[in-house]
């Protein structure tokens, strides 16, 4: 398989990541989508790093998966801590900052 | 076809299943086991392109952490039974059709880029890895470990109760 098939996969997966952040209305929902989203970001990395014979990719694959699962950790986090205080994640009733 | 042809089908299927199944499936319970076959099917994907440390820690960081603490917290968020779980989309067309844009732009690019040439050598990457990590990269890696220490203090301090 080409380079072509990995990056059209990766386009795929981060258009549906794209539906998904825009049409969930849980909070968790949206960041599912951005899961899937950053997913495809990391195929893309990683297809090139192969393709360029280039260890650097690789590395910030790496660097990308940590900081994703950070991003995932404090989001959560903040989604509890929305909870606690709103009773509710739901995107569509928080709009609390709305002027 | 050659083996790696139809294995990379086959992980291509399963991959884009899962990825709808995340964001189409009403229960968000199973939306996150979807994810959870999802992030495996990128994991495979790494596989094929010669990345089996990426394998691992694909499986490690994402299919067993991020998809824990995601079913934590809609235990946390949601009433596991009853039918406050089940969640509708909205604007599906709307999101569709930027979507679908995206996607058409995206392979519209790629298909007007030259052909590339043929994969280089695979060769195996896991020592120069360790070396680079240690070597040139040491300190980003260094700075990775500083910021998840402070991720791990700021989801405390969200998460923590009043008293």
């Amino acid at each position: 398989m080409g380079l072509h098939a990995y990056l059209v996969l990766a386009a795929l997966v981060f258009a549906i990541g794209l539906f998904g952040v825009l049409t969930r209305r849980n909070a968790i929902g949206i960041l599912l989508g951005i899961e899937l989203m950053l997913n495809a970001v990391n195929i893309n990395l990683v297809a090139f790093a192969r393709f360029h014979a280039d260890l650097v990719g690789v590395i910030f694959t790496l660097f990308t998966i940590s900081i994703t699962v950070a991003e995932v950790g404090l989001g959560l986090a903040i989604v509890i801590a929305i909870f606690r205080v709103r009773k509710t994640v739901e995107a569509d009733h928080l709009h609390l900052l709305r002027g | 076809m050659t083996g790696e042809a139809i294995a990379f089908w086959l992980v291509a299927a399963a991959l884009v299943a899962s990825s709808l199944a995340v964001v189409l499936t009403p229960n968000l319970f199973h939306a996150v086991l979807f994810l959870a076959a999802a992030l495996v099917a990128t994991g495979v994907v790494f596989l094929l392109l010669g990345s089996p440390f990426l394998f691992a820690v694909q499986l490690l960081l994402y299919a067993g952490g991020v998809v824990t603490i995601m079913v934590f917290a809609i235990m946390l968020t949601e009433r596991l039974v009853g039918e406050r779980l089940s969640q509708t989309n909205r604007w599906v067309l709307n999101g569709a059709i930027v979507a679908a844009a995206v996607f058409v732009g995206v392979l519209g690019f790629l298909l007007r880029a030259p052909r590339p040439g043929p994969w280089p050598a695979g060769r195996d990457w896991i020592a120069e890895l360790a070396r680079a990590l240690t070597g040139p990269f040491a300190a980003p890696f260094e700075l990775l470990g500083v910021l998840l220490l402070a991720v791990l203090l700021g989801a405390i301090y969200f998460a923590r109760t009043e008293n």
